[in-house]
């Protein structure tokens, strides 16, 4: 299968690789995750009880509060972090958070990015071009 | 999936001299990183240039900070002051812990001394700790047009929609870039553009109690489909008054990611629906009896059992903690229910002088000052009190409590209270 490549704004953080966690629901640090264990905790979540840690985080929109803003900081100092963010709609929140954590995130694609990308899937995230790319 | 008005012109953000001696470092290592943080949300939202702000709400509680915020504002506060201390009048939204109370709710020596390594952090840069986030009532309420760096989604969204000021959302780092430079960059909510309506509801039922108002933002805020999105509400007839607005802000903040709302016949941007809408306004969807039903049903009693109820999320007006102590002179809360109040310090000092604070903690009841039920490690208390079934008025609170495993009940402030007393649900 052919490389498939995705373009969206020009986000922020630096180029990474990793494993893809997708869902069609929206995201909040301080709503939906456990921050001690790792998972997301949100019973009505899709990804409810599966650990974000360490992969490409693909949802739909940023959502909630604005302790996000801080938190992905403390979350990557504490090894809890996803790899990156890809959202089809960030908010200012969440590119306050990534741009204060120095963590990849991209937004507003030219798809559905939470159709176009399934888990488990390996992409490549350069948020200076704004893209991400699925390697075969 | 890109949108029109959130695409720019160019990359470039256009500097100012002094924008530009701030980035070169000439100001200090502090507001050289403040500037750099500036730019990069510049980039990521297509901002032109930056605008001037003229004061900052800080969201900035430890459990969102972690210890990893704290070191950082301690960095800042290593450096000579001319190079650390905030340029813009700058107050805190609620604080993680009140030192004079908190081990009453038996919260933890670990985060109440991070929360005081924070409180001293702030102060030494200049911050003033009103730790509130009803500051839009009691402190310095904005005026129309005024740009401002606010940092809570409530005093938010309640500064844009009430009272026409203009803002984005500016979490805890950004604000503090924003203190420390005096600006923002120019893109969202401070732009004409990015403050028509988006879609409309016409609402059929007029919210009857606080509760209810916070029901109708938590309604209007589920449809929220992204930030940009800005609601238009027909049918509220007459009068609204402040705890109202800041009850249904709060939750369709919170239950939206929402900063602007406008409301037709009582925010000052929407006089009519032609002022909002360019062109011809969108169906509109209706909000009746049912939806209320639903919403309630939604966050019903799962058992009679009660442990804990809370009236928080805003923090109390001097006229809601009035209800409240109304609600429970000569009262007695139940031994087997903690009811626990939370308002800010300044309204906290006005309830000890006019008795009110007597009432509530007369019946029982614990008032807090400068903190807010969930910004206080709320899953951290609960475990340490057996806290699990929650009631409260508030449906933001019940909202945010549902993602920290809480058994969430929404009702009205007289309901609550009666449940509190009777030590039951049901």
């Amino acid at each position: 299968m052919a490389e498939r490549i995705y373009k969206g704004h020009v986000g922020v953080g630096p180029r990474v690789e990793g494993e893809a966690l997708v869902a069609s629901d929206n995201f909040s640090a301080r709503y939906d995750l456990d921050l001690v264990k790792g998972i997301v905790s949100r019973k009505s979540h899709k990804l409810f009880g599966q650990s974000y840690v360490g992969k490409v985080l693909v949802l739909n929109a940023a959502k909630g509060g604005v302790a996000t803003a801080w938190m992905l900081r403390e979350m990557k100092a504490r090894g809890r972090a996803p790899l990156a963010l890809i959202l089809n709609f960030a908010n200012p929140i969440m590119a306050q958070g990534a741009s204060f954590a120095d963590l990849p995130m991209i937004d507003r694609f030219e798809v559905d990015i939470t159709e176009a990308i399934k888990s488990g899937e390996r992409v490549v995230i350069d948020p200076e071009a704004g893209t991400l790319t699925v390697v075969a | 999936m890109q949108r029109a008005d959130q695409e720019g012109t160019s990359n470039v953000t256009r500097l100012s001299d002094y924008e530009k001696e701030l980035l070169a470092g000439q100001h200090g290592e502090p507001r050289k990183w403040a500037m750099e943080m500036l730019l990069k949300v510049a980039r990521i939202f297509d901002a032109e240039d930056m605008v001037e702000v003229t004061q900052v709400h800080l969201m900035a509680d430890t459990e969102a900070t972690g210890e990893e915020g704290v070191r950082f504002v301690e960095w800042i506060g290593s450096h000579p002051s001319a190079q650390s201390r905030v340029i813009i009048p700058t107050v805190t939204d609620p604080r993680g812990a009140d030192f004079d109370a908190y081990k009453r709710v038996k919260q933890d020596e670990r985060i109440v001394e991070l929360e005081r390594r924070a409180d001293a952090a702030f102060r030494k840069i200049g911050i003033m700790m009103t730790d509130t986030c009803i500051n839009y009532q009691t402190i310095n309420p904005p005026v129309r047009g005024e740009h401002l760096a606010f940092g809570d989604t409530g005093s938010t969204i309640y500064a844009n929609s009430v009272l026409g000021a203009r803002t984005n959302f500016e979490g805890g780092p950004s604000a503090l870039a924003a203190a420390l430079t005096g600006r923002v960059p120019r893109y969202g909510f401070h732009l004409d553009r990015c403050r028509r309506g988006s879609t409309r509801f016409v609402v059929e039922r007029r919210p009857k109690d606080w509760s209810e108002w916070g029901a109708l933002g938590g309604i209007i805020g589920r449809d929220m489909r992204s930030y940009w999105q800005v609601p238009v509400i027909e049918g509220i007839e007459g009068v609204v008054t402040s705890d109202e607005l800041k009850h249904f802000g709060a939750a369709l903040a919170s239950f939206g990611s929402t900063p602007l709302f406008h409301m037709v016949g009582v925010t000052p941007e929407a006089p009519d629906l032609a002022s909002v809408f360019d062109g011809a306004p969108p169906e509109p969807r209706r909000i009746g009896k049912a939806d209320f039903d639903r919403f309630f049903a939604d966050y019903g009693p799962k058992g009679d059992k009660l442990d804990v109820v809370v009236f928080s999320a805003p923090q109390l007006s001097l006229f809601e903690i009035e209800a409240l102590a109304k609600l429970l002179d000569g009262r007695k809360v139940s031994k087997d229910v903690t009811l626990i109040a939370c308002t800010s310090p300044e309204m906290k000092t006005a309830a000890d002088r006019m008795g009110l604070t007597a009432s509530i903690e007369g019946a029982g009841g614990v008032l807090l000052k400068g903190v807010c039920f969930y910004q206080m490690h709320a899953r951290e208390i609960g475990t340490a009190n057996g806290w699990k079934t929650l009631m409260s008025n508030s449906a933001k609170i019940i909202n945010i409590l549902g993602g920290y495993g809480y058994d969430t009940h929404l009702a009205d402030m007289a309901t609550c209270v009666e449940a509190a007393v009777k030590g039951r649900i049901g």
